[in-house]
């Protein structure tokens, strides 16, 4: 039996119209149009698009609960399997919107898949949710993605076991599959090291995060009147650790006042930090965070003041985008309060 | 505003971004030596806090180690 699908589409792609229609409630129809037209003749007998829902793109990312609730109806009315989303191209807010269609559909069970440009901000947001295929930058790579989406949602159907993102084809979604070697790691790594000396081709196993760069910000005029603040990935927080910061793989930080500390003493203060050997910061933990020189300074003019709060998070196996989230949130906090320069340690 | 970054191991500040680098002591006391008397412990962190205000005053264009 033919598997059912629920194909999802813009106003555009569905000729309700163009940007003056992006405001177009999701409307549900039987059968396939626009580009499922192309993907019905590709399923041939293996699958059929039951319906396809038209929502134009603005109305679907102001409105995501609804549109999600209404994709979740339409699966249901026609008891599909699966839904498939655009293909979107590099239209922005339509790779938005078919990454959240593919998604609700994820999130009620079913098989999900949408294709797009790779630098569409959709593929950020959606990808560890849903399959996402790579397409060219325009609808003129329409002739490519059809037939690869349409091969690519028969086989998450058929429930085979799916290979790595750079076997099968679709965007990486941040989600590590566990395979077996006929060698060990170490010769693994000892083959891989040799490639890489010989300057040939190799295939990393565990590629290390990119970070962004910063352009350096001009240095502080008048030190002795500048307020300097502290944060730290190094885990001192006050004793006891109120704020439950795990010593891996922290999901927060926490702000903590240095009103009246003159200097950080073991009683007070400790380490939350899984990372590392404890004992040298729980003896004194301006090993990690200088707050005793810093007052001293403060005291002899040599900078203006200390800021009153400091920041601090525990940096071991902690998520790239938390952090870069969680360095954001600081920035902006320290700059509303018009700190000029910051001094951030590590463990 | 300036950040300087206050670690051991320098290869990491560079990767992850800093622009205004400090190599200190070791990774479980960057600001401090356990095995020195206290005095001259908190002499080796005030240099280094010192070396950090230092870095925080120059304009650097590109990741500086100080």
């Amino acid at each position: 039996m033919a598997y059912r699908i629920i194909h999802y589409i813009n106003q555009f792609f569905g000729g309700v119209g163009g940007e003056d229609k992006a405001d177009h409630p999701p409307e549900l129809r039987a059968g396939a149009a626009g580009p499922g037209l192309a993907l019905k003749q590709a399923w041939g007998d293996q699958a059929e698009i039951a319906a396809t829902v038209v929502c134009g793109d603005n109305y679907c990312v102001g409105h995501p609960e609804e549109v999600a609730g209404f994709i979740g109806q339409a699966l249901d009315k026609y008891q599909a399997q699966a839904l498939v989303a655009g293909p979107a191209f590099n239209a922005g807010r339509y790779g938005l919107a078919c990454g959240l269609a593919a998604s609700a559909a994820a999130a009620r069970g079913r098989v999900s898949l949408t294709a797009m440009f790779p630098e569409n901000p959709g593929v950020e947001i959606y990808k560890a949710n849903t399959f996402i295929l790579p397409t060219a930058d325009s609808a003129r790579g329409m002739g490519q993605a059809v037939p690869a989406m349409a091969a690519f949602a028969i086989k998450l159907l058929n429930g085979r076991r799916l290979g790595s993102a750079a076997e099968e084809g679709y965007i990486e979604r941040g989600v590590r599959l566990n395979t077996f070697h006929d060698e060990i790691g170490a010769e693994r790594a000892v083959n891989m090291l040799m490639k890489k000396i010989k300057g040939q081709y190799f295939l990393t196993e565990y590629k290390m995060p990119a970070f962004d760069r910063v352009r350096p910000r001009p240095g502080v005029k008048d030190m002795s009147r500048a307020t300097i603040a502290l944060v730290t990935s190094g885990g001192i927080v006050p004793k006891g650790n109120p704020d439950h910061i795990p010593a891996s793989s922290a999901r927060s930080y926490g702000a903590y006042s240095l009103e009246g500390v003159d200097d950080l003493t073991g009683e007070d203060f400790q380490t939350a930090h899984g990372g590392y050997d404890q004992t040298f910061a729980n003896e004194d933990p301006d090993r990690v965070l200088p707050v005793d020189v810093l007052r001293c300074m403060e005291r002899e003019g040599r900078i203006g003041r200390l800021f009153p709060t400091y920041f601090a998070t525990v940096g071991n196996g902690t998520a790239v985008a938390h952090a870069a989230q969680w360095g954001g949130e600081i920035g902006q906090k320290l700059r509303e309060a018009e700190v000029q320069a910051v001094i951030l340690t590590s463990t | 505003m300036p950040v300087a970054h206050m670690a051991s191991i320098v290869p990491i500040s560079k990767s992850v971004g800093a622009n205004r680098i400090i190599p200190t002591v070791a990774i479980p006391h960057p600001l401090g030596n356990p095995a020195l008397p206290r005095e001259e412990e908190v002499a080796v962190r005030r240099q280094l806090v010192e070396k950090a205000l230092m870095a925080l005053s120059a304009d650097v264009s590109d990741q500086t180690v100080f």
